[in-house]
């Protein structure tokens, strides 16, 4: 497991084959004369939440520093999404962050309607603040689920998960998938709710608020709790702004930065609810911070669900050039067939021009740069995730810290590798 | 707690030779900025009072390949204190693609920038750690200019079977 001086090559991966003259800059010079150990940290290490492999410099069991190491799930998503059509893309935006599926298909939705200035109706509008939220909780319940386990609590995993399995089948309902539903689409979502979904939505949030006083009552108060995570992975507000922190860890730092209040979008605006915040920065505060948001998403799910049983009207914009007409049109409107074949032989042409779109997904800020140049397909689709800048952190959370302390720190950072790595 | 100025006039009035084109599409304004001033640039936009665009939000090669200057970078920029975006764009040749490093203004152009490395074979001068990142250390290639082939594996068919077979990349032992 550790490696030892000499060594001139890091048998766990291909990556770095070179020596260590590679990344010579990176570690202290105590590394170099062999008094402080070198130890690799995953990529197959169960609480590296995925493929994140850590190169760890360490003073006995202290952390001098981190070399995280990424890119073992790199797909090609932006490359990929070059050669298809706008929508046919939008499959791919799931695969990123797979456990808020629905952020990532908002994010790159609003872009390509801001791009071609596609409107989205009020209907529309609400059912996508409704999956987004419902999107938040599922990913806040494995985040604490798999965090509480790291740290060894482990039947708050078991619980998080149940209630989770509970989400999955509101998704399942409404897309047909449990996990990558692809169901926000250009100008709307795919279909309208099916019956048996609001009835289910109301059972659940009957079931779920009381839950969540349940996973506080095993760890808010519970001194091991505490212990593990009070004063561990610090980081002041300047250093989190700097460091392009977002979401639960800029917040609970005690920046009061969420898009949905700063820029809303979506009709956030509309909605009542409160922007947790922290005092200390550490990972116990980033544990409150979440914990908090999931009770402010239920707040904005009653709202919305309150919402959609009154406003009626289309699921998806009406335009014609964008979004394609309804089966029951085709039967006798030469028009709507017209509009059929062309949008699914060639897709609508984007203007030349580029924009950028930021929304507030469970791990933070993912925003999404998309650049048209008249055709069919994007010219450039760039994203920013919020894994990608969470794990570049790790060093300047980690410093100085135990490495039982690391996992801690890990698990609030919450990365998704397939959000890191794209 | 100053006005909020104007951002382009303040980049105009502070460097008048950075500032070389702005362009507004959809309500977004888009300053071209000059090459080697650009890390300066950045670093009064995020002090100076009225502006003060702490947060960068991204930093992302674009390749407008066959045109001439065929890279650019954009960098996103937020100001939470007034609540407003910007962005800001650099147009590099194809032969060389240099630029300075932002990693001075703001920590997190780090890993975005290699990023930018990685996929575009953007040098970033003055860069801490300029590696490749996403793809292995021993790629060849920017996967994401656009004269690069998006790859894919030939369906085998008992009629190609052996031909397939001879350059499929098989695990050596």
């Amino acid at each position: 497991m550790t490696i030892a001086q000499s060594y001139q090559a890091y048998p766990e991966t291909s990556e770095w084959v070179g020596d260590i003259e590679q990344i010579k800059h990176l570690v202290s010079p105590r590394a170099l004369t062999g008094e402080t150990v070198l130890l690799n940290m995953g990529p197959q290490h169960p609480s590296t939440h995925g493929v994140l492999r850590l190169l760890l410099e360490l003073d006995g069991e202290t952390i001098v520093n981190v070399i995280p190491d990424i890119g073992f799930l790199h797909t090609g998503i932006e490359k990929n999404m070059e050669a298809k059509r706008f929508e046919q893309s939008i499959v791919m935006t799931d695969r990123m962050d797979y456990l808020a599926p629905f952020s990532n298909n908002l994010v790159y939705n609003l872009a390509i309607e801001k791009l071609v200035d596609l409107d989205v109706p009020e209907r529309a509008q609400i059912i996508r603040v409704l999956v987004a939220e419902l999107t938040r909780l599922n990913s806040h319940l494995v985040w604490l689920g798999t965090h509480a386990f790291d740290i060894g609590a482990m039947s708050v995993a078991l619980y998080c998960f149940r209630e989770r399995e509970l989400i999955l089948d509101l998704f399942e309902m409404i897309s047909g998938q449990r996990m990558m539903g692809t169901y926000i689409r250009p100008g709307g979502v795919w279909r309208d709710l099916p019956d048996e979904f609001l009835p289910a939505l109301e059972k659940f949030l009957e079931y779920f608020p009381p839950r969540i006083d349940e996973y506080e009552a095993l760890l808010t108060s519970n001194p091991l709790w505490i212990d593990r995570t009070q004063g561990v992975g610090v980081i002041t507000p300047e250093d989190a702004i700097a460091w392009g922190l977002s979401g639960a860890i800029l917040r609970a730092s005690g920046v009061n930065f969420d898009v949905r209040k700063a820029m809303p979008y979506s009709g956030y605006e509309t909605y009542d609810f409160d922007i947790p915040l922290g005092l200390h920065g550490d990972v116990y505060d980033r544990y409150l911070v979440r914990v908090q948001e999931m009770r402010e998403s239920v707040r904005i799910i009653q709202q919305a669900k309150e919402r959609v049983k009154k406003v009626k009207g289309p699921f998806r914009s009406q335009n014609r050039k964008f979004v394609p007409p309804p089966r029951s049109e085709l039967g006798h409107s030469m028009e709507a067939v017209i509009h059929h074949f062309k949008l699914w032989t060639e897709g609508f042409h984007a203007p030349k021009g580029e924009v950028h779109v930021m929304v507030e997904s469970p791990r933070g800020v993912i925003a999404c740069y998309l650049s048209g140049d008249g055709g069919n397909k994007p010219h450039r689709v760039h994203f920013r995730t919020p894994s990608f800048i969470g794990v570049q952190a790790l060093p300047k959370l980690a410093q100085d810290h135990l490495i039982a302390d690391l996992v801690a720190i890990i698990g609030s950072v919450d990365p998704v590798l397939g959000d890191c790595d794209r | 707690m100053h006005d909020s100025k104007d951002p382009v006039e303040a980049i105009r009035a502070q460097f008048p030779k950075a500032c070389l084109e702005v362009v507004t599409f959809r309500g977004e304004t888009t300053i071209y900025i000059d090459p080697p001033q650009i890390a300066d640039v950045c670093l009064y936009l995020r002090d100076a009072d009225g502006l003060r665009f702490n947060f960068l939000i991204d930093v992302t090669g674009i390749d407008y390949y066959p045109d001439e200057p065929r890279f650019a970078v954009a960098y996103h920029l937020y100001a939470m204190l007034y609540n407003r975006k910007l962005r800001l764009k650099v147009r590099l040749p194809g032969d060389n693609p240099h630029v300075p490093t932002v990693t001075g203004v703001w920590p997190t152009a780090n890993w975005q920038e290699r990023e930018a490395y990685d996929m575009f074979g953007i040098i970033f001068d003055g860069h801490p750690d300029l590696r490749r990142i996403l793809t292995a250390a021993d790629w060849e290639g920017h996967p994401q200019r656009k004269d690069y082939p998006l790859g894919y594996e030939t369906v085998q068919f008992s009629f190609n079977f052996d031909e397939v077979n001879r350059y499929k990349p098989y695990a050596k032992e």
